[in-house]
């Protein structure tokens, strides 16, 4: 239990996606204008996330692993599919994300209307495979654990997000230079958001 | 064909291809396309050029594929078969790395994995190469890529001259004695932070020079 309340806080806090990785970052600058679509988009980013991870875990630890599949037959002990995880989890998530789309759009059509492009984009959300391609290096040992790390990833991502999106309906009212303007200065503020979460880091429950 | 008029390979109109995404359509900072893993990958040069090279060779084969099969595919699965040629393409660059650059590629880690949900892909996959044919599609693609890697140049220049006072890990600062005056390295630049604020620098002075590409708001 200890555990995985570690690795929770530490997939929001100190791995946080947006501001450790700079995953995520395309949607991250995209949809933070308003924290309406911002919230939105983050919810669905941390549905994704915990629905994923633990499926591309199954994969990896019954299938793409070497000796893997041997739960089929013996002869596969020394198979080692691992170089095809790629394929297979951007296969997974893209299905997912599919799904994903269909109920929001049958649960709630505003929702839907304002993520716009952007739901089927979350298929090509660097924080999604980046998620399941960490939970893979990192060698999680059970399905709880991975879980965990995916909805932990998830929060993170959408903590960011919806700060960044605060952040900049309050900018409408302040005097950026002209050519800092929406794009140069969105940068800069990551940056200073950044310097912030570093704070966290060596924190261990 | 015969009546169609052959244009030459290198035309003005197909160099223009080639070098705008170098400056006023640039794909980081005009496009906001594959900030993902650009940023990550910035701490020192040699890991930045690896990456820079990858993504131009995944965007232009990616980019010649799909131009080469675009009338093919159907319109409602075309994400899937985009993902799936993009897929094909990284795993064999990752393949490649691990069995000739294995140090290099220890470092990049998850981020050659990640080259395949680099928005630049798919950006020019859906605006260019599905409305043009392969040859100024491959033509964009090593544009687009070089435009990239460019960026990814500058902030791993800077990160890694002012962070670690070494080029391509030739110890620069050391080599002029600039530590004997009591100069010291900063430990900031290092930092991944900081990779945003260079790239926002980067786009202050990019459009301070080009006032076309201001935002009003």
């Amino acid at each position: 239990m200890e555990n995985l309340l570690n690795i929770f806080v530490k997939s929001i806090f100190i791995d946080n996606m947006v501001f450790a990785f700079f995953l995520g970052m395309c949607s991250f600058l995209a949809v933070s204008k308003t924290v309406k679509t911002a919230m939105g988009l983050g919810v669905a980013v941390v549905f994704v996330l915990l629905i994923t991870v633990p499926v591309n875990f199954l994969l990896d630890k019954f299938v793409l692993k070497q000796g893997a599949l041997v739960w089929l037959s013996d002869k596969f002990a020394t198979l080692d599919l691992s170089f095809l995880s790629f394929i297979m989890f951007i296969a997974v998530i893209a299905s997912i994300t599919q799904l994903v789309e269909m109920i929001v759009e049958k649960v709630s059509p505003p929702l839907y209307n304002s993520l716009g492009i952007f739901l089927p984009l979350i298929a090509v959300n660097c924080a999604i495979l980046g998620a399941a391609l960490f939970m893979e290096q990192r060698e999680y040992d059970n399905i709880a654990e991975a879980t965990v790390f995916g909805f932990g990833s998830g929060i993170g991502w959408m903590l960011a997000i919806v700060a960044m999106a605060a952040i900049r309906e309050k900018m409408r009212y302040s005097n950026v230079p002209a050519p800092l303007k929406g794009l140069g200065i969105t940068f800069i503020l990551t940056g200073l958001m950044a310097i912030a979460f570093m704070s966290f880091l060596g924190i261990k429950l | 064909m015969e009546n169609k008029e052959k244009e030459p390979l290198f035309s003005a109109k197909n160099i223009k291809l080639m070098t705008n995404p170098l400056g006023q359509d640039n794909p980081i900072t005009v496009q906001v396309l594959g900030i993902c893993s650009a940023l990550a990958v910035t701490v020192k040069m040699k890991p930045a050029l690896v990456m820079a090279v990858s993504v131009m060779i995944v965007v232009a084969l990616s980019n010649l594929i799909i131009a080469a099969m675009r009338k093919q595919i159907p319109g409602r699965i075309r994400i899937i078969v985009q993902l799936v040629v993009i897929a094909t393409l990284v795993i064999i660059v990752d393949q490649f790395l691990k069995a000739f650059a294995f140090d290099v590629s220890k470092q990049l880690s998850v981020f050659v994995g990640l080259i395949i949900t680099n928005c630049i892909l798919m950006g020019r996959l859906e605006a260019f190469a599905m409305a043009n044919d392969p040859w100024p599609s491959f033509l964009d693609g090593i544009g687009n890529g070089a435009g990239y890697g460019m960026i990814l140049v500058i902030v791993s220049f800077f990160r890694e001259l002012l962070g670690s006072g070494s080029i391509m890990g030739y110890p620069v600062f050391e080599k002029i004695g600039l530590y004997k005056t009591g100069y010291e390295n900063n430990g900031m630049m290092i930092v991944p932070p900081m990779a945003l604020i260079t790239v926002g620098i980067i786009i202050w002075v990019h459009r301070s020079r080009n006032k076309n590409l201001q935002e009003t708001r």
